[in-house]
């Protein structure tokens, strides 16, 4: 079994770094996902530790060995790829057997691997088939049995489920889960969908331009994301931000108005600063959910409301910005209708205006 | 204006039947029909002294001709085997240059470029024995004393042939070759890769069984060429010396034109056409069948 280790990783092509001297250390066994908004050098990064790419600089080591200089055959690892990548000419069971065949395994055991790949993956009735023969999620579940038939230390997956429609895709999410409690190895998934990082993930780790921003839990970085990017791309609708200015403990938006700083966060008299709120911690009294013990009202006019069935998505304006918040057990709403909203305090962010970064108390 | 009785549609098409009828029809049915016939270009009364299947008969038992069909049928095999071999490794090798690629693929379309005619005297003074390149060279190398015989030696002879053949149609291979590596998608190799392969084992299972349609479609085409094969034998050897190097069409060229026997050149000529719809629907066949194997429209 293999932990993966990234250290300082750099990959330039010439004079552009599109990774900047990354670190990172998978556990055996864990789940990472890499999320990022696309380019941000996630499949780069990938890539780089299946060794399809060459190190520009730092080191990448699987289980104790460093990898830099072993072609992919040495390393042990398989890989899923966005666009499946199976070999057009073999057969479903060709396709999944060919690894053991190059590796010169005795036909009986890859007869024995490949049914048992294809029975965890329903592709028994298949077999035969070739892939100009298969539907979309049927290739992905051979690309995913050509990784599995293996039992590789450590399995890479590149996009796999951004070619499927939104039900497939759910399906799929859950059986890749399975997969891995059933196997237990190490995965490094990556993928641009957030919703797939936060079900998907041990631990993320969120990129952007070629750096980590922040590596934790799924709640931890909903939780407390470090920077204004995490906050936003993490979480669906994204994270309301609000710009102010610190005045004796309180947030003084720009139309005057004012909330409190948020009880986890500090920061100096008179500093510009962005509040942030998610739509889930900002709702209408009456419809809310029990706020904590810090808890601020705002009146707002509400402009748009999208009524998604157990809640309501309402949008409304705070001092020239537009916010989403949340109206549970839901009731019709008037076209701009002022309501009044509660603010969690407990759960509301504060982030430097210039930096972005949060300014969690020490 | 009325068009006469025809129909609208049958009219419109009359000019392309009528072109057709005259430059392929007529002399189909006339070639056939002569190679019933004892006709000599020298008698031209001869055209209409039918004498059923004899011609046929002849050519079935003519040791000359079947000799002849055997060494197109070498010259075939041998040829198209190794400019598929020296063709794909030349694509290989042009698929992997950085720069400059597109100057060495419009040099290696050169030899294409060149009349078959002057490709023949040109290698004809390539293999001279005496004031020839390759003499020369080999006795400047001190590798022989003695004028080697290029063109006259039989087997020395096919080599010299096979060798003017592969320099001109190699990049015919190459160029297909060439436009299937560029079609190619790269992501099985890489897969092929992590899976476990050498770059020679990638090779071997991957893009070999995606390059076969373009091969089959050059053997296709150079196999027709090949089958037809005339001028650069004509310069080079004109079949000779003493039939050591003659092919379908020299012999039956020479039977029709030399000896002036039209009728008997052309039953040869059926009999020899039956040689390159075989070898056509051959490859065509395995076209097909790669095709289908990658999971192409056929
Ligand atoms: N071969 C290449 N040459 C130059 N730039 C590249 C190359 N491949 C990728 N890039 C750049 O590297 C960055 C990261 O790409 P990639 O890792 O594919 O992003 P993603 O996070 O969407 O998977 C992108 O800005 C892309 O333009
Ligand atoms: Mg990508």
């Amino acid at each position: 079994m293999a932990q993966v280790h990234l250290r300082n990783l750099i990959k330039a092509y010439g004079a552009l770094q599109v990774v900047h001297a990354i670190n990172l250390d998978i556990a055996d066994g864990e789940f990472v996902v890499l999320v990022g908004p696309s380019g941000c050098g996630k499949s780069t990064t990938l890539r780089m530790i299946a060794g399809l790419e060459d190190i520009s600089g730092g080191e990448i080591a699987i289980g104790e060995r460093v990898v830099n200089d072993l072609p992919p055959r040495d390393r042990n690892i398989s890989m899923v790829f966005q666009n499946y990548a199976l070999y057009p000419h073999m057969t479903v069971r060709e396709n999944l057997g060919f690894s053991l065949k190059i590796a010169k395994r005795p036909q009986a055991d890859i007869d024995v691997a490949v049914n048992k790949a294809a029975d965890i993956l329903s592709l028994t009735p298949l077999m035969d088939r070739r892939p100009a023969a298969l539907s979309g999620g049927q290739r992905q579940r051979v690309a995913m049995g050509r990784a599995i038939v293996r039992h590789p230390e450590v399995f890479l997956f590149d996009e796999p489920l951004s070619n499927l429609d939104a039900k497939l895709r759910t399906q799929m999410r859950v059986e890749i889960k399975k997969l891995h409690q059933r196997l237990g190895s190490t995965i490094v998934y990556v993928t641009h969908d957030q919703v797939e990082a936060m079900t998907l993930a041990d631990r993320i780790v969120i990129m952007r331009d070629g750096h980590i921003e922040q590596v934790g839990t799924p709640i931890e970085v909903f939780d407390n994301p470090v920077n204004t990017f995490v906050a936003t791309f993490i979480g669906s609708p994204p994270m309301n931000l609000l710009e102010g200015r610190v005045d004796q403990g309180a947030v003084v938006l720009t139309d005057g108005s004012r909330l409190p700083i948020p009880p986890r966060y500090t920061a100096a008299q008179g500093a510009a600063v962005t509040y942030g709120i998610r739509a889930d911690n900002i709702m209408p009294v009456g419809h809310a959910l029990p706020a904590g013990d810090h808890i601020a009202t705002v009146d707002m006019a509400v402009t748009l409301s999208e009524p998604l069935g157990t809640e309501t998505l309402l949008f409304a304006e705070l001092a020239g910005t537009e916010v989403q918040a949340k109206m549970l057990n839901p009731r019709p709403v008037r076209g701009r209708e002022t309501m009044t909203f509660q603010i969690a305090l407990d759960k509301c962010h504060l982030f430097d205006a210039a930096t972005g970064s949060a300014l969690r108390r020490a | 204006m009325k068009l006469g009785k025809f129909p609208p549609w049958l009219a419109l098409l009359m000019p392309a039947i009528v072109l057709l009828a005259a430059v392929v029809l007529v002399p189909l049915v006339l070639s056939f029909y002569s190679s019933f016939t004892s006709y000599k270009l020298t008698k031209p009364d001869t055209l209409y002294n039918w004498i059923g299947t004899f011609n046929y008969q002849k050519a079935a038992g003519d040791i000359y001709f079947w000799t002849a069909f055997g060494r197109t049928v070498l010259l075939l095999t041998v040829a198209l085997n190794l400019e598929m071999v020296l063709g794909l490794g030349l694509a290989l090798m042009v698929s992997k240059v950085t720069r400059g690629q597109r100057l060495l693929r419009t040099m290696m379309m050169f030899p294409m470029m060149f009349s078959p005619i002057l490709v023949g005297f040109q290698f004809k003074f390539i293999f001279n024995d005496n004031v020839g390149l390759v003499n020369n060279t080999l006795q400047s190398l001190g590798l022989t004393t003695t004028a080697i015989p290029w063109l006259v030696d039989a087997h020395l002879a096919m080599f010299s042939i096979i060798s003017a053949e592969i320099w001109t149609s190699t990049s015919v291979f190459a160029i297909l070759i060439l436009a299937g590596l560029y079609a190619m998608p790269q992501d099985p190799l890489e897969a092929a890769k992590v899976d476990g392969c050498t770059p020679l084992q990638s090779f071997r299972f991957v893009t070999l069984p995606f390059l076969m349609p373009f091969i089959y479609i050059a053997m296709a085409i150079r196999s027709l060429d090949v089958a037809r094969a005339y001028d650069i034998v004509q310069i080079m050897t004109n079949g000779g010396p003493a039939r050591r190097t003659e092919l379908l069409w020299t012999l039956i060229g020479r039977t029709g034109y030399v000896d002036a026997k039209m009728g008997y050149a052309n039953a040869m000529g059926y009999i020899s056409i039956l040689l390159a719809i075989f070898f056509t629907v051959y490859f065509f066949r395995k076209l097909t069948a790669a095709r289908a194997e990658l999971g192409m429209a056929l």
